[in-house]
């Protein structure tokens, strides 16, 4: 498992590969649609992301007097980042993010603008909301949930050991389209292979 | 405790904690895979949370999924739809559940999970009341064939199907949270298919819930070895836990049609049942 801090310098990411397993501790922010289309509409954006971190994700976050900064995160799991392939290669660009965490990968041109500008994708659990939100240990505050209500709003997060796989690497390698590609080799074999010992019914009438 | 808060019970525990066996089928995945690598993070990630939400009794996955109630005949008169409904209203409430049921027309949210034919209830001869919750990135993973498929070469005989079953494993790759099961209607009409198929996800992973009929008891164990050996594995970053079980059912078909149908359920596979 490798460790990484806030902030995360372009050397460490860049050393990062397809497959390492992480373990982020530090300043994160969540972003998602709503968040992606404000930038691309050229909006001004709240937070600082040089060396840090977007998360996709829509938490469940709740007021409480009694918790660290006065909000409490019930459920923090990545949300799907394939919504955000329009926009992230400028983002990446415009902002000098070094690390994207979702679920599902993310596109060519994504995966081409975090190898020119040193970021990496990584891959959190999806559905291990409780987890993540226990990795939280305090909410730094949060920006544009007037504008875009607390599911979509950008949460300043310090997490301490939040767990993932980089799953695109700043090398131009990723695991989604290994994965697939082995997958898919090893489904044309197994096709040559059959199925003996079964019932041969009749060819339909 | 009165009837209507031990169903409320129920969505909470349903919600918060993985049955038994499937824990077991994760924890077995678990040392099977390498120590470091990203299958075994992943693994070890999911185990850690199921046993967090367990502990708390708080939803294992933030997405608490659709609800099916199967209900033994002989409580028709008192599991009603009618209380049923006002439980998920009560879980909902209490965060049990999350908002979760929309309006197709309007986009609007129904905040208590109740609405036409939501929850889903249905009277069977299973025993007691079981509740499964499943996630819409798994169903959206599960699909239907129809043989003969001339793009796989599969032809209305079992290795028809067994080609249809890692068809659909490869096309999920790991976007319904895998490792996954797959329950498995091969016949029935297209409706019957995906019904009978997800009825199949409440047998357990274990040996008790196999296959009575020898064939498809084997068929069972082989698309399940296959499956693990094309290296998806968990949340596709590869390795070798694709699914955690395979579990098939058939049922009668007309001579024209062949339908094979693949429920595809994530690793937060949660069931429960209870006796009234
Ligand atoms: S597919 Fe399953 S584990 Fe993944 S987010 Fe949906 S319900 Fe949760």
């Amino acid at each position: 498992m490798k460790r990484l801090t806030f902030p995360f310098d372009e050397q460490t990411v860049r050393g990062l590969r397809a497959g390492d397993a992480v373990s982020i501790t530090g300043r994160i922010y969540t972003g998602r649609d709503r968040f992606h289309k404000w930038f691309a509409d050229g909006r001004p954006i709240p937070v600082c992301f040089r060396d840090g971190a977007l998360y996709h994700c829509g938490p469940v976050v709740v007021r409480d007097e009694a918790a660290a900064g006065g909000w409490r995160v019930v459920a923090a799991g990545p949300t799907t980042s394939v919504r955000e392939n329009p926009y992230e290669p400028d983002f990446i660009a415009a902002t000098g993010v070094r690390i994207i965490i979702g679920k599902g990968g993310m596109d060519e041109r994504t995966l081409a603008a975090m190898r020119e500008h040193g970021c990496v994708y990584v891959q959190a659990v999806g559905g291990a909301g409780a987890l993540y939100a226990a990795s939280v240990a305090r909410v730094a505050g949060v920006s544009l949930v007037s504008e875009f209500g607390a599911a979509e709003a950008v949460w300043h997060f310090d997490v301490a050991d939040f767990r993932g796989v980089v799953a695109m690497d700043a090398h131009g390698r990723s695991l989604f389209a290994d994965v697939a590609a082995v997958s898919e080799r090893r489904l044309a074999s197994s096709r040559r292979k059959c199925y003996t010992d079964g019932i041969r019914s009749s060819a339909g009438r | 405790m009165s009837l209507i808060e031990r169903i409320v019970e129920l969505i909470r525990e349903t919600s918060s904690s993985l049955p038994e066996d499937v824990l077991r089928a994760l924890r077995g995945a678990l040392r099977r895979e390498r120590a470091g690598s990203s299958a075994s993070v992943v693994l070890g990630t999911i185990l850690d949370n199921c046993a967090l939400a367990a502990k708390r009794g708080v939803p294992l996955c933030q997405d608490t999924g659709m609800l099916v109630f199967f209900v033994h005949e002989s409580l028709r008169r008192r599991v009603t739809p009618v209380l049923l409904g006002r439980a998920v209203a009560l879980a909902t409430e209490r965060g049990y559940l999350r908002r979760n049921t929309i309006d197709p027309v309007s986009g609007k949210s129904f905040d208590d999970n109740c609405a036409e034919g939501v929850p889903a209830v249905r009277y069977c001869d299973r025993p007691g009341v079981t509740l499964i919750m499943k996630g819409g990135g798994s169903e959206n993973m599960s699909r239907q064939y129809s043989l003969p498929d001339s793009s796989l070469g599969a032809g209305r005989d079992l290795e028809g199907v067994r080609r249809c079953l890692l068809d659909a494993v490869v096309r999920a790759q790991g976007y319904g949270c895998a490792p996954g099961v797959l329950g498995v209607c091969i016949g029935g009409d297209r409706a019957a298919g995906y019904e009978v198929a997800k009825e199949q996800l409440l047998r357990p992973l274990d040996a008790a819930g196999a296959s009575e009929d020898p064939r498809l008891r084997a068929l069972e164990r082989r698309v399940l070895r296959e499956a693990n050996s094309l290296g998806i594995g968990p949340m596709g970053l590869g390795g070798g836990t694709t699914l955690l079980g395979v579990r098939v059912a058939a049922r009668p078909r007309v001579p024209a049609s062949f339908f094979v149908t693949v429920a595809y359920m994530c690793w937060a596979a949660r069931r429960r049942t209870m006796m009234p």
